[in-house]
């Protein structure tokens, strides 16, 4: 893919409910191509719906969303994996390319290549039945990347697994990000998995947004751990606090 | 478990079951010294069905057939129907009701109706057979192709599938185990509805189907004969549901409930 990624531009956008209620309320967001932006907040500050408006399955009530001209090449990773229990993984896994026309032979070798890139190639006869919840995880990523997207939405992928299969996923994340070099967006519950993951987190309270945070360590180091990831770590849950409390606030108001 | 064992005893419970309850109804007739035309005894019924045996093989054949031919007919629409119903919300809405409604209306009652249709004899038989079966068919359909996890309509959805193809990819094979559930049923149904056809048009001679062995025996107050016929008419039924429990479980195996739990239990 030599295209370069498109930005994702949220401009004054606004999704509100049956009932009068606004799950997004007026967000301005700029998403540099090829950039890695975590967005947080506490339960029904919107950011669930934000990333279902910039993946096209739910429509702005106003404002914009553009993601430039990238038909087909957006690619949502679900909190559950979403497999088609029938088929087998490597199955699964072609599904977007079967859906866009993509020859049997063609697709199959797609799939298999990004499973081998997953280390999940032993895996690509069995069926979703056979697999631990971790792994149809990562299947379920595996198959956001066969289409080779210039935007990638992960919608807490990681929230159902235990601690361990988060840290793997988390690895595989950042190394699919790495290699595929889309516009990613991650919604997550996990302040530290945030920090680790993205260059940037947005805070959201009662859909908007309440605090746009740069991480100002760098990847290396965040990785090796230590006083400088942990300092972004608090800095960030003391955002994500404020905004809770702000929520809490107007609620009470 | 020991698979083998298992199987054995699966089978040995019912067996028992049935010999308690032959052997009690056999000892039963001996002693209270009931008419035969009132109750034969399970000997006597034995008795019957090997001596007629050429003959009840033939009805048997007869009665197999129309009910089989009106089960397929009725799979076949049903699935069809039911799925068409499934896919568009309006006729869902309309036609789901009417259908339970119509479902009501006893074969029995509509039979001499449907004589002004179709012809008496086997045709009739399948007609009965095919209106009993429909309805399990096209509510399993039904059911089981709105019952799609909406995550996963809403995967397709995200990489632009039509809904015919939508169909064709998820809610068909979604609906296959649901479905199969509504064919064992109407397997079972099928043969009621085969006989109540026969009963009604009424053909006999040497083409008679089970039905018409019924009744005839009823006539001559061969009451052995009679149960001989029902018994057979039970064997019709079991083996339509066992051939369509076999193809059902051949299609599901993969991935249903049951299939999961044996490769559950393989780890």
């Amino acid at each position: 893919m030599t295209r370069e990624p498109p930005t994702l531009q949220f401009d004054h956008v606004v999704r509100e409910f049956a009932g009068g209620v606004r799950a997004v309320d007026g967000v301005t967001l700029s998403l540099a191509p090829g950039s890695f932006t975590a967005v947080i907040g506490p339960s029904g500050c919107g950011k669930t719906t934000l990333l279902r408006l910039a993946a096209g399955l739910d429509s702005t009530t106003a404002g914009r969303v553009d993601a430039g001209d990238m038909s087909g090449s957006r690619s949502v990773c679900f909190q559950d994996p979403r497999l088609l229990p029938w088929r087998r993984v490597v199955d699964n896994v072609a599904l977007p390319l079967e859906l866009a026309g993509v020859p049997r032979a063609r697709r199959h070798a797609s799939a298999l290549d990004v499973l081998q890139a997953a280390g999940l190639a032993h895996a690509s006869r069995m069926l979703p039945s056979q697999l631990s919840g971790g792994m149809r995880m990562r299947v379920a990523l595996a198959r956001a990347l066969v289409t080779k997207p210039q935007v990638l939405l992960l919608d807490e992928p990681c929230s159902a697994v235990d601690e361990f299969t988060r840290m793997q996923l988390d690895a595989e994340i950042l190394r699919t990000w790495r290699a595929c070099g889309a516009t990613t967006m991650l919604v997550t519950h996990s302040v530290s998995e945030a920090v680790w993951l993205a260059d940037r987190v947005v805070v959201m309270a009662r859909g908007r947004v309440h605090a746009d945070h740069v991480v100002r360590v760098e990847r290396a180091a965040r990785e090796r751990g230590g006083v400088a990831f942990i300092g972004e770590v608090e800095h960030c849950m003391r955002l994500l606090a404020a905004a809770s409390g702000a929520a809490s606030g107007e609620e009470a108001a | 478990m020991n698979a083998p064992a298992a199987g054995v005893r699966a089978i040995a419970w019912p067996l028992l079951g049935v010999a308690i309850v032959l052997g009690t109804w056999q000892i039963g007739v001996m002693m209270s010294g009931v008419a035969p035309y009132l109750l034969p005894a399970p000997t006597a019924i034995a008795r019957a069905m090997w001596e007629s045996r050429d003959m009840l093989a033939a009805a048997m054949g007869r009665t197999a057939l129309g009910a089989a031919v009106g089960f397929t007919c009725a799979a076949v629409a049903g699935i069809l129907l039911g799925s068409v119903i499934a896919l568009i919300p309006l006729l869902r809405r309309s036609l789901y009701p009417l259908a339970t409604v119509l479902q009501m209306v006893p074969v029995v009652a509509v039979a001499p109706l449907l004589q002004l249709w179709v012809d008496n004899g086997l045709p009739m038989a399948i007609l009965s057979a095919a209106i009993v079966a429909l309805f399990p068919v096209l509510a399993a359909t039904i059911d089981g192709q709105a019952s799609v996890d909406p995550g996963l309509r809403e995967l397709l959805k995200l990489y632009g599938a039509s809904a015919l193809r939508r169909w064709w990819k998820l809610d068909f094979p979604w609906s296959v185990p649901a479905t199969v559930t509504g064919l064992r049923i109407a397997a079972g149904l099928a043969v009621i509805g085969a006989v109540v056809g026969e009963f009604v048009s009424g053909y006999g001679g040497t083409r008679a189907p089970l039905g018409i062995v019924i009744q005839a025996a009823m006539r001559d107050a061969r009451t052995d004969l009679v149960f001989a016929a029902v018994a057979l008419t039970t064997v019709v039924g079991f083996a339509l549901f066992g051939a369509v429990s076999l193809v059902g479980w051949l299609l599901v195996r993969r991935w249903h409930a049951s299939a999961v739990n044996e490769s559950e239990d393989r780890r």
